[in-house]
This record gives structure tokens, C-alpha cells and sequence, in this order.
């Protein structure tokens, strides 16, 4: 084991699957002269060369679209995009080109491709550059889409991202890239589609994804102070969704928190909090609920700004809500 | 050869066009690809463009009207070409279609009527919308309600710690049956009462026998009648046919339709605004189950002979056991006949089975004391007591019915009269 970066993990993954494949290429702006714009590709391109490591002029859609046509041809591209506020210029590729080609050609073409980068907000960035779109691409059938909240997962989904023969929108974080945690020397694989049970208790379910994680494990250990033990379930894959550890876990637990920076309307939360409702309605002992962030466009004030995303407090807050603690 | 041009579809969604201006009139000849008319289709207005070179005999559709798309608008053909028997055609047609059009909306009327009774009958209790007395409502997570339901624990006995008194898993868990307290050794406690869930069936005998109890006014007669005579013949039967085994109740049956030929006004029912008398004699047996009851109906009694009856009551009455009744081997009767005699019943009053007006109920046949000629003799006894709606059958009608009756089981010959 070794105590290394989301950054380099993510460096890791890329470099062990560049030499393991050659049709493994990166694309992106900024990835090969820069080093990326986060670091993530450093020494990639003296490493691979600039055939395999691509400079692209500021067009995401038109990078994007070059990504998808070298993956019809054969290639198995990474596009980085420096953020995925800047991919909502590349979503008619995304969702027309790259979800829906193996449908449309009756399965005879696939995409094997990755879309990754730094998702939701990060600090001072106001609100064209703080958004978290994971339901946005999770809406779209013929895409894959995780978000892998610690270096070892994101080591091991990013490979598993890497081979696949579909398109995988792959969601970081740029507070998340300089966050440490212990990566196996030797070499491993996630599944996707597999969620993770990162703390186990009894009382309550806190299912989340990506970022948010290291807030609900900050809520979980003041919680488990007052003797509430929390069971936290990162789900790591948003599609295909592991409805099968959800349901596991509400059922022993019978209440369900959803932590997710998104915003609240159309959510990945407000999905799942639908799915527990129907599929564990007999199960559950409270009315599941939803930290998100508000339902505002990101202030730039960094109070408000704070004040705007989940946080500890609000997580727990609203796990004794469904603990029926405080109020009656 | 003159034909119809027809209302055609100028747009995906057209159902209907106007005809706005007609750039042809009659008499005029066209050739394909002229502008006959000009059409407003739900979106815009269309050109409407000749599919033939012809002239045009008849503008059947002017300027301002409507068709919809399939009707004929005009005819055309060679000039002079008689018409007649294609503007007949159209007319039949024409007329068909509303006669269609009328069906189909008596179909729908009589359907939403049939749909209406469904819903009354079939809606079980826990699909009717919930009570919106929100003082009354238990308020109760979906779990607390599973686990109490598993544990037999009536929710109304707690109380609820979440918000607004929601009960919750905690509560359900944490209750405890009040223990009986050491003073009071009440031999009666409502911890030990069952709530047993009412079946369909359970819910169906209840809203029915009450309906009946309610609604109709009971009136009853009853009389003693003497079975020697009727067991004897029954027995002379059996003697002389080896192989039947009819049972008293076949022969109740009969002669009871019997007696309702001679008195029909006793074979009748209540409707609101009219009293029914039934055009056959379609007796029920009130046959026991193990969660209820039901009354198989053997239908036109009056056409059968006994040893038909009692064939087709066998069959009811196993069917009755076993569930597998249908609807119309249930339902219908005109007059109905409850036996408890089996269970040393010596006399009781039964409740009305509508459309019936009337319900036979039977005793057990003990030997008694009777007098006759002034002497004490032993003979077979059965009380028989008659239910009746009062709104058909009065007293005097319901006394001569039972007379007759008597007579027919005392002397079953006189059936035949």
C-alpha cells in the first residue's frame, strides 16, 4: 500500500493503461505541454509523446467530437475536459453521438471512450463554474457515468473506465485531486456499477456519491459520538446504479439520507429517494431525506457559497430527522 | 364511370376539413394536377389538387362546410353522366353511420352504467379514499404498520412519538401489552380480543342481509305442519325406485313451487317503483360453509321433476362447498328456503334473500302430541316459518301461501290439483 493523491492515482491508471494499450490516447486542452491544467497527465507526454498525449484548441465540441470519431475507428480516447461546466459545449456530442451510436447502428458500432475531469464546485469559481451535472449525464441511457470519491477508487474505476467498450463519463473533483488515500502497489480493477459500503451501523443509511463523501464521514463520526451508527454508502457508479447494496442497506437500516451537491430538483438524490420509496416502502420507518445544495444558482460570496452546498451540520441535521431525534 | 372525391388528410393530424373556396363549379372539367378547392385543415388552409382529368358533376360539400376526412366532398366524371345511384349510395351510407354512431353511444352509456354497479360491488373497502377526518386518521410509518400488523398489535393502542404523532418502529417495539394489574382479575380483556379482517365474502353477507333487513319490513307466519303423509310418499319412492335417494329438501322445494304457481304473488320482488312478479320459480337453498354461507338457486322448479331437483341440488351444494360456484347458480332467486332442521333447530325466522320476497324457514321434524278427531296421536312435526317483505306480500296473502303449503306437504296429492 501507498499513501498517494487523487491526482496521482488518477496519473497512475492513465499511465498503466496507456502501456498495457496503445490505441489508448489522451486528448484535451491543456494535457500535454501543461501537464494538465490540474497536473493529472504530468510527464505523459514525454512519456507517450504528442500522438498519444494531445494538445486541442479551446472547442470542446469539436475535440469531443474528434474523440468520438477516433473511438469509431478504433482508438480508445481519454477526453479531458478542464472542467464538466466546460462540457455543456460538447453535450450534443455526448448525448447524440457517443450515448446513442450503438443503439442506432444496431449494435455494430461502439464508443469506447472516456469523458473525465473536475465536476461540482470547488471555491470562488460563482455560478457558470461551480455546477455538479452528474444527473444531467446520468439522464442519458447508452452512457455509463461514476464518481469515485477516493484515490483508490478512482485508480480502479478509471481503469475499469478505460476498457470498457462504452462511453463512461468519468466525474473528479478539483478540491478532490490533492486528497490522499492508500493505493495498492499491485494492479486491481472496480467494477462498475458496484457501490461500496464505506462505514457499517445500524441506524441510518447515508447513501452518496463523489466529493461529499468526506462530509458525510465527518457527520458520521459526530454522529457516532451521540450513539447513532451510521451505515455510509458510496455509490461510486451513478449508471448502471447498484439498486441492489441501496435496497440492502435502507432495509436494515429503515431510514435513508441522500447527500448529493447537486441541486435538488431532477437529482441523482431525488431519483434514488424515489427508487427506496417504492422498491422499500414497507421498510422504511421515516420519509427519506435529501441533502443537496440549494436550489440556487452558486453565490460568489463565500459565505453564501458554503452556506449553499451540503455540509456536515445539514447531514446531521437531517439524520436525526429521520431518526425522529429533536423533535416530535 | 362517375366517382366520389373524397375529403383527404392535407395534414398528419386532419381530421376534419373545411371546404373554403371551390375553384371548380359544377359542369366545369378539370385535369390532373388543377386546384379543385381550397381547404382549412386544423393548422392552415390547403390546396387541394386533382388526382384525375374529369369534370365535376356535383359539389356535394359547398363553400364553408365541413367533412371529415374519408367523406365525399363532390362527384365527378364524364359530362353528362347520370349520378343518381352514386348519391343514393352516399345517402345509405350516410344514414348507416349515424345509426352506427348511435349504437356505439348507447354501448358506452349502457357500459359506464354496468361499470358504475361494478365499482359499488367490487371496491374493496381498503381502495375507498381515506378518510380525510385527519384527527381520527392513524398516522404510521409503512414500517410501524408492517411490524404491527405481524405482531397482531392494533395501532390505535399506541401512541405515536414522531412528528404530529406519527407512530413509528420505536413505538411498536417499545409497546407492551398492559400487563392485568394484580387487584382486578377481570375474567374479560380487551388484549385477548381478535380482530379478524373482514373476508370478501364476510363483507358481501354483511352488506347484503343488512340491506334486506333494513330495507325490507319483515313480517312472519309460521305454522306447525304434520310430515307423515310427506315422508311416507317420499319413502314409496324410494321403494319403488331402487336406485334414488332423494332428499326431503328436493321435495320442500318442489312442492313449495308448487304452492308459489297457485300464489304468485308471493313469488314476486320489490323494485322501487314497481313490483315484480316473476315469470318462473327459481328457489334458493341456504347452504353453509366453512366461512359463510351462500344460496345456490335451482332455477324453473316449476318444469322439473323432483328427482331433477334433487340431482341439481346435489351439484349446487357440492359446488357451494367447495367454492365453485358461479354467479348465476347464486344469484336470482325468487324465493328461498332455509333447512336448519339438521342442527335440532326446532323453529327460528330467517332474513329475506332479494329479489325474493319471501324466505321459507324450516325446523327440525320431532315427533309431538297433536290432537285429532280429539285425540292425543304421536305424530312427525315441522314448524315452518315464512319471512315476508311486507311491501309485496301482506298478511293474508302470506297466510294463504303458508295454507296452501301446509296442505301440499300434508297431503302432497294435492299438489297435483
Amino acid at each position: 500500500m501507498a499513501l498517494i493523491t487523487y491526482r496521482e492515482a488518477l496519473r497512475q491508471a492513465l499511465k498503466e493503461e496507456m502501456h498495457r494499450d496503445k490505441n489508448v490516447i489522451l486528448l484535451g486542452e491543456e494535457v500535454a505541454q501543461y501537464n494538465g491544467a490540474y497536473k493529472v497527465s504530468k510527464g505523459l507526454l514525454d512519456e507517450f509523446g504528442e500522438e498519444r498525449v494531445i494538445d486541442t484548441p479551446i472547442t470542446e465540441e469539436g475535440f469531443t467530437g474528434v474523440a468520438i470519431g477516433a473511438a469509431i475507428a478504433g482508438m480508445r480516447p481519454v477526453v479531458e475536459w478542464m472542467t464538466f461546466n466546460f462540457s455543456i459545449q460538447a453535450m450534443d456530442q455526448v448525448f447524440n453521438n457517443a450515448a446513442k451510436m450503438l443503439y442506432m447502428s444496431g449494435g455494430q458500432v461502439n464508443i469506447p471512450i472516456v469523458f473525465r475531469g473536475p465536476n461540482g464546485p470547488a471555491e470562488y469559481l460563482a455560478s457558470q463554474h461551480s455546477q455538479a451535472l452528474a444527473s444531467v449525464y446520468a439522464h442519458f441511457p447508452g452512457l455509463k457515468v461514476v464518481s469515485p470519491a477516493t484515490p483508490y477508487d478512482a485508480k480502479g474505476l478509471l481503469k475499469s473506465a478505460i476498457r470498457d467498450d462504452n462511453p463512461v463519463v468519468f466525474m473528479e473533483a478539483e478540491l478532490m485531486y490533492a486528497w490522499e488515500g492508500d493505493v495498492p502497489e499491485e494492479e486491481y480493477l472496480i467494477e462498475i456499477g458496484k457501490a461500496d459500503l464505506k462505514k457499517e451501523g445500524d441506524d441510518v443509511s447515508i447513501i452518496t456519491f463523489g466529493k461529499p463523501l468526506k462530509i458525510v464521514t465527518e457527520a458520521a463520526e459526530i454522529l457516532e459520538k451521540r450513539g447513532i451508527h451510521a451505515d455510509i454508502l458510496d455509490l461510486r457508479s451513478l449508471r448502471p446504479l447498484d439498486e441492489e447494496a441501496i435496497l440492502k442497506t435502507v432495509k436494515k437500516t429503515n431510514r435513508a439520507v441522500i447527500v448529493d451537491e447537486s441541486w435538488p430538483v431532477a437529482s441523482m438524490a431525488s431519483y434514488i429517494g424515489w427508487f427506496i420509496s417504492h422498491k422499500a416502502f414497507d421498510f422504511l420507518d421515516a420519509p427519506v431525506e435529501l441533502v443537496t445544495s440549494e436550489d440556487v444558482p452558486m453565490p460568489y460570496n463565500h459565505t453564501l457559497e458554503l452556506a449553499a452546498q451540503p455540509s456536515v451540520d445539514k447531514i446531521v441535521q437531517a439524520v436525526q430527522k429521520v431518526m425522529y431525534i429533536g423533535e416530535a | 364511370m362517375a366517382d366520389k372525391l373524397l375529403m383527404i388528410a392535407l395534414s398528419p393530424t386532419m381530421e376534419k376539413g373545411t371546404i373554403h373556396t371551390w375553384h371548380v363549379k359544377e359542369g366545369e372539367t378539370f385535369s390532373t394536377g388543377d386546384i379543385l378547392c381550397d381547404i382549412e385543415t386544423d393548422k392552415t388552409t390547403m390546396e387541394y389538387e386533382s388526382p384525375e382529368d374529369a369534370t365535376l358533376l356535383k359539389i356535394l360539400v359547398e363553400e364553408g362546410g365541413q367533412a371529415s376526412v374519408g367523406d365525399p366532398i363532390a362527384i365527378f366524371g364524364k359530362k353528362g353522366e347520370d349520378i343518381s345511384a352514386l348519391l343514393d349510395e352516399i345517402k345509405k351510407e350516410e344514414s348507416s353511420k349515424a345509426d352506427t354512431k348511435r349504437e356505439e353511444k348507447e354501448k358506452e352509456s349502457a357500459l359506464e352504467k354496468k361499470t358504475d354497479l361494478d365499482i359499488e360491488v367490487k371496491r374493496p373497502e381498503s381502495q375507498k379514499a381515506i378518510q380525510p377526518d385527519e384527527t381520527t386518521r392513524i398516522k404510521a410509518s409503512p414500517l410501524a404498520r408492517k411490524i404491527a400488523e405481524e405482531r397482531g398489535i392494533n395501532l390505535s393502542q399506541l401512541k405515536g412519538s414522531g412528528p404530529q404523532n406519527r407512530i413509528v418502529k420505536r413505538d411498536v417495539e417499545n409497546y407492551k401489552p398492559q400487563e392485568k394489574s394484580a387487584t382486578t382479575h377481570a375474567p374479560y380483556s380487551e388484549d385477548s380480543d381478535q380482530r379478524i379482517p373482514l373476508s370478501e365474502k364476510r363483507r358481501i353477507i354483511a352488506k347484503r342481509l343488512s340491506e334486506s333487513k333494513y330495507s325490507a319490513p319483515h313480517f312472519y307466519l309460521r305454522v306447525q305442519v304434520d310430515m307423515t303423509r310427506l315422508m311416507e310418499t317420499r319413502k314409496r319412492y324410494h321403494e319403488t325406485h331402487p336406485d334414488a335417494k332423494t332428499s326431503l329438501n328436493a321435495w320442500l322445494i318442489k312442492l313449495s313451487s308448487e304452492a308459489l304457481k297457485k300464489h304468485p304473488e308471493v313469488n314476486s320482488g320489490w323494485d322501487t317503483d314497481a313490483l315484480i312478479r316473476f315469470g318462473n320459480v327459481h328457489i334458493g337453498l341456504a347452504v353453509a360453509q366453512e366461512d359463510g354461507l351462500i344460496t345456490p338457486v335451482v332455477k324453473s322448479v316449476e318444469y322439473k321433476k323432483i328427482a331433477q331437483v334433487d340431482h341439481e341440488l346435489q351439484e349446487l351444494i357440492e359446488k357451494a362447498k367447495n367454492n365453485k360456484l358461479s354467479p348465476e347458480e347464486y344469484t336470482g332467486a325468487t324465493f328461498t328456503i332455509s333447512n336448519l332442521g339438521a342442527w335440532g333447530i326446532e323453529e327460528f325466522t330467517a332474513i329475506i334473500n332479494p329479489p325474493g320476497s319471501a324466505i321459507l324457514a324450516l325446523g327440525a321434524i320431532e315427533k309431538k302430541p297433536v290432537v285429532i278427531n280429539d285425540e292425543i296421536i304421536i305424530r312427525p312435526m315441522m314448524s315452518m316459518t315464512l319471512s315476508c317483505d311486507h311491501r309485496v306480500i301482506d298478511g293474508a296473502t302470506g297466510a294463504d301461501f303458508m295454507k296452501t303449503l301446509k296442505a301440499y306437504i300434508e297431503d302432497p296429492a294435492l299438489a297435483l290439483t
